[in-house]
């Protein structure tokens, strides 16, 4: 009994710890609906400096003064970035913040290294709290104990600042209504900044705070990002007492799960999230998302497709194109042959976000079961590569269509997340099903066969399946299927009343994105020859968005831009430094503060001017 | 329509950009292509570059292969398989090198493993510890460099078998390394022993362990010794909680990697003292070979050497090594050079198996202690790996059929 008892205190110190790192997030989603992707780099950068300035001040007071002092540079730190970043970019579509975050994720991941050099760092104990104490005959870290108090603590201050306070009360105003505030004559965008200083503060002092306990070093951030943007979720969007409930939730199921299953902690907060969104729609103590205004400049252009010169103008480009291999190497045509397939990956993620107005933080899921459909084809049945082809793209359609039915009946974020929820289930059974999948190691060999073999060959058909699942795509969107979808994302309530049914329409949609991932992540494995799980892990869903967004998701074709752009420029930095990632977060920090509407949104914005203004 | 020219025009300006971006290289040199996980694992690959750079200089110091320089192509993989399969792609197609080699996890060593059997080029894997590498997936153009996990596992499990404890209890993170890491040593082990009782696992997912929940749980299985095969962050969060916890006192716990100073210095003065761990002592080795390299790299860099330097410049030894024997660029020459190809390494002379491509580089046993608030080896012995590998004979059968 008391072992039990001792292993459920040990949870609560992994929920307060967890409590922590994410309530700072769940703040600033619940009042700028900014999913902060960069909220794990900042929670690093706590633990960074928190390391500096308490190995510098070596004194009792100055290691706990270190940690707030951290918590504080970070926080202003955070705060100049929402100033010079994000309140540029408020007004365009909400994704474009998470893409900026992330551009901001990956630049920092890079910078530590270079600032604090390549090794991890072990930071001092706290001082008084070194050692344990004895608690029903075990032993029980004094520290632990500490972050116990810490948790609720913080959990009743934050409460109170926003309840209790004339400050909490225009936030949540301008939670409610931004545009109303500002009419009242409040200064939002300082308030916006404060709540981000805040969130930001809690998550370095999150991370600060980690320092007795473990080791500093470049990886903190990405092992903290998803779980606490998974108990953010689970708890209700911006519900901080849910956000601690979901936290003890998951910290308590971890640490009785692993006693019976030794292996459960790779997917325990993906399955709880996956079954609550599925009985709560809006987690735990969410409430129903309140219809939100629709973001300006969501869409500048009126779509159209294209007229028939236009169409002559492309099948000449593709010609041209079908020309390449006569005057160009291998080596050219295979990363060629690259980004094609992201180009086809990048549509159909753009077909779901675009114009369904569902963003997916799972699409490589498909991509990925596309990729492991081909392979076994090969591996399990011998099939040749073209039915193999064709293994790779059904099972990421019938992926797509059992996950879509659970997936589009939520919507926003929530929507978001469960897509997630699912991908990481898929992904952590490629991970763990070794006998069939071949565990982390991948399955290697999975070559095309003899007429695809030559690089030229092989680009040959890449472009054919691209172009041709390209143009698919673009019938599908402009057919009355396509304009049901749009409909229903502009409004629901109306479609549904000219007998739309949003649930089939949209579960359609899903499915056949998925299944032009499919064909992509298919191509990609022979392109490979090998599949690994992080075919269908989170950066590759991200970097999906990324193309989408760069592009530009209110046109038609931004997808097809942005993953020739982001794919041909990652591929190219790559070759050329090792601080890739630094370079191309830069680089999407860049393009997001100058194109907020994406690169075709910009040009196409350029060329309508006058369209644009007649815009009410 | 401006879109997909768009598109061309942006994939057009890449390309020009890249192949103009080769400098014009002098017809004397040989090149050899090198892949790593430089921004992804730096805490290893930094000191391994350090490593194969040193190699690289002296080579060439002394006349390069044959009257020819050596050029080494270096391009970081960002811890990714596909992006590895590109570099190496570029690598061969593009900049024409010879050989391929590095990588450090193991699933990218296997993805280029396979690249190289396809392009038929020869891979010198440096630190990708599966066995699959050289046996249930070896393959003809690829060799490698690091003891394999079969390895370390049979010199930890000779060690083990030696003790007292009876119970044992298991955590390592939860993928392949891990998984046939604990495989092997209760293999070994229990084969040598068969009085041993397995009592507990536990498999944290790699980089995220919670740290007190593991060891709560193995503690109550009462084990009288435990077999630890978690390294980096996970560690320290693991000898954080199991020293506050108590978890390690009267218990022998015998440790995977754990001696490598990538490892055991950031642990500072809370390393584990007792554990009988393989790593690499670097100011303990006596043998000459390791001094002269010693005094070389400290020289140079002004820092002391890591595993990984080591890692790297033996590598680049050993490639220069198969150069020097081949007499020529050709890949099934090169392969065939490799094949028992001897190279003098800062841990002595070794040889690449013909059987099976492994090299019968060793590792150093002993135990942790601590020395001036700092982690150190004590009790040390280099074991040559040739000696914990299964016979020539018998690995044959392990590798598929060509």
């Amino acid at each position: 009994m008391t072992f039990f008892f001792n292993q459920f205190v040990t949870g609560l110190a992994s929920a307060s710890s967890l409590f922590l790192a994410a309530c700072g997030l769940s703040i600033i989603f619940g009042v700028s609906r900014i999913v902060n992707f960069s909220h794990g780099a900042f929670y690093m950068l706590g633990a960074y400096v928190a390391f500096t300035l308490t190995e510098y001040f070596s004194s009792e007071i100055g290691f706990w003064g270190g940690i707030v002092l951290a918590a504080l540079i970070v926080a202003g730190i955070g705060a100049l970035a929402e100033m010079a970043l994000l309140r540029r970019i408020y007004a365009a579509h909400e994704l474009l913040q998470l893409l900026l975050t992330f551009g901001v994720t990956l630049a920092v991941e890079d910078l530590v290294v270079l600032i604090w050099g390549p090794s991890d760092l072990l930071g001092r104990r706290a001082p008084g709290l070194k050692g344990a104490i004895n608690l029903f005959g075990q032993l029980y870290p004094t520290y632990d104990l500490l972050l116990i108090a810490l948790g609720p603590l913080t959990l009743i201050a934050v409460l109170l600042l926003l309840h209790q306070t004339r400050w909490g009360v225009l936030v949540r105003a301008a939670t409610q209504d931004r545009e109303m505030v500002a009419a009242l004559g409040v200064n939002q965008q300082w308030l916006f900044t404060g709540v981000f200083a805040l969130g930001i503060f809690l998550a370095a002092f999150g991370g600060a705070l980690e320092l007795p306990r473990e080791a500093v070093s470049h990886t903190m951030d990405l092992q903290i990002i998803t779980e606490v943007l998974v108990v953010v979720v689970i708890g209700g969007l911006g519900n901080v007492l849910g956000t601690f409930l979901a936290a003890i939730i998951v910290s308590e199921l971890n640490v009785f799960g692993i006693l019976i299953f030794p292996k459960i902690s790779i997917i325990l907060v993906f399955l709880v999230m996956a079954l609550v969104l599925v009985v709560r729609p809006w987690g735990l103590l969410g409430r129903a998302e309140t219809a939100t205004r629709a973001a300006s400049g969501l869409q500048v252009v009126r779509w159209k497709p294209l007229r028939p010169r236009d169409r002559l103008i492309v099948l000449a480009v593709i010609a041209a194109a079908a020309l390449l291999p006569f005057f160009c190497g291998d080596y050219f045509l295979t990363v060629a042959s690259e980004v094609l397939i992201f180009m086809l990956f990048a549509a159909s993620l753009h077909l779901l976000a675009s114009a369904g107005g569902l963003v997916s933080f799972g699409h490589a899921a498909y991509f990925g079961l596309g990729a492991y459909g081909a392979a076994l084809a090969l591996k399990q049945f011998s099939l040749p590569m073209a039915p193999g082809l064709l293994a790779g793209t059904l099972l990421g359609f019938l992926g797509a269509f059992v996950f879509g039915w659970f997936c589009v009946r939520l919507s926003g974020v929530y929507f978001a997340m469960l897509t997630l929820a699912f991908a990481q289930i898929v992904w952590s059974i490629a991970f763990q099903w070794t006998e069939v999948t071949g565990g982390d190691n991948g399955l290697i060999g999975i070559w095309p066969s003899t007429w695809a073999a030559s690089a030229s060959h092989f680009y040959w058909l890449t472009l054919a399946l691209a172009a041709g699942g390209i143009a698919l795509l673009r019938v599908i969107l402009f057919s009355p299927f396509g304009y049901a979808l749009r409909a229903l994302r502009d409004s629901e309530l109306r479609a549904e009343a000219i007998g739309l049914s949003r649930h089939r329409i949209q579960w359609l949609a899903f499915a056949a994105a998925g299944a032009f991932a499919a064909l992509a992540g298919a191509l990609y494995a022979f392109l490979k020859g090998s599949v690994f799980p992080d075919n269908l892990a989170i950066p590759l869903s991200i970097d999906g968005l990324a193309m989408v967004l760069l592009g530009g998701v209110g046109t038609v074709s931004g997808g097809i831009v942005g993953a020739a752009l982001y794919k041909t420029l990652s591929i190219w930095v790559i070759s050329h430094t090792d601080y890739s990632k630094l370079v191309i977060g830069l680089l999407i920090i860049a393009l997001v503060s100058l194109f907020p509407q994406g690169i075709l949104g910009a040009l196409a914005g350029w060329r309508h001017r006058p369209l644009k203004s007649e815009a009410p | 329509m401006k879109i997909v020219s768009a598109v061309l025009a942006s994939v057009t300006l890449a390309a020009a950009a890249a192949g103009v971006s080769i400098p014009a290289r002098a017809q004397e040199t040989i090149k050899i292509g090198e892949i790593n996980s430089y921004s992804g694992l730096p805490s290893f690959t930094e000191p391994y570059r350090k490593g194969w750079q040193l190699a690289l200089e002296e080579i060439n110091a002394a006349g390069g292969v044959d009257g020819k320089k050596l050029d080494v192509i270096s391009k970081d993989d960002g811890g990714k398989p596909a992006d590895a399969i590109t570099a190496a792609n570029e690598l061969v197609s593009k900049d024409g090198v010879v050989m391929l080699m590095g990588t450090f996890f193991s699933n990218i060593g296997l993805a280029v493993s396979d690249f190289a059997k396809q392009k038929k080029i020869l891979f010198l894997a440096a630190e990708p510890l599966t066995d699959a590498i050289t046996w249930s997936k070896g393959n003809r153009y690829t060799f490698r460099l690091r003891p394999a996990n079969y390895e370390q596992a049979a010199m930890l499990a000779e060690e083990a078998a030696k003790l007292p404890a009876k119970k044992w209890a298991t955590i390592a993170p939860n993928y392949e390394y891990g998984q046939s890491a604990v495989a092997v040593f209760k293999k070994l082990l229990s084969a040598k022993r068969p009085d041993i009782e397995w009592v507990g696992e536990q498999w944290p997912p790699q980089g995220k362990i919670d740290a007190g929940a593991v060891v709560e749980a193995i503690a109550k299985t009462e084990p009288e010794a435990i077999l630890n095969v978690t390294f980096g962050p996970d560690l320290v969060k693991l000898v954080r909680e199991g020293n506050t916890r108590g978890l390690f006192k009267g218990r022998v716990v015998v440790s995977f990697l754990t001696g490598e100073p990538e490892y055991l210095d950031p642990l500072k003065d809370e390393a584990p003292e007792g554990w009988i761990v393989t790593g690499y002592p670097w100011n303990a080795v006596t043998i000459p070979e390791h001094a002269a390299f010693l005094k070389a790299y400290q020289a140079k860099y002004n820092d002391y050497p890591r595993l990984g330097s080591v890692v790297g410049y033996s590598v680049m030894k050993s490639a220069a090594a198969i150069l020097v024997k081949a007499k020529s660029t050709d890949s099934e020459k090169l392969v065939d050079a490799a094949e028992g190809v001897s190279v003098d390494t800062p841990f002595g002379k070794i040889t690449f198996r013909k059987a099976d491509h492994q090299s019968t580089l060793g590792a150093f046993v002993g135990r942790t202690a601590l020395k001036d608030g700092k982690g150190v080896m004590v009790d040390v012995s280099y074991r040559d790996g040739g000696k914990y590998l299964p016979p020539e004979s018998e690995v044959a059968a392990l590798r598929p059929q060509e």
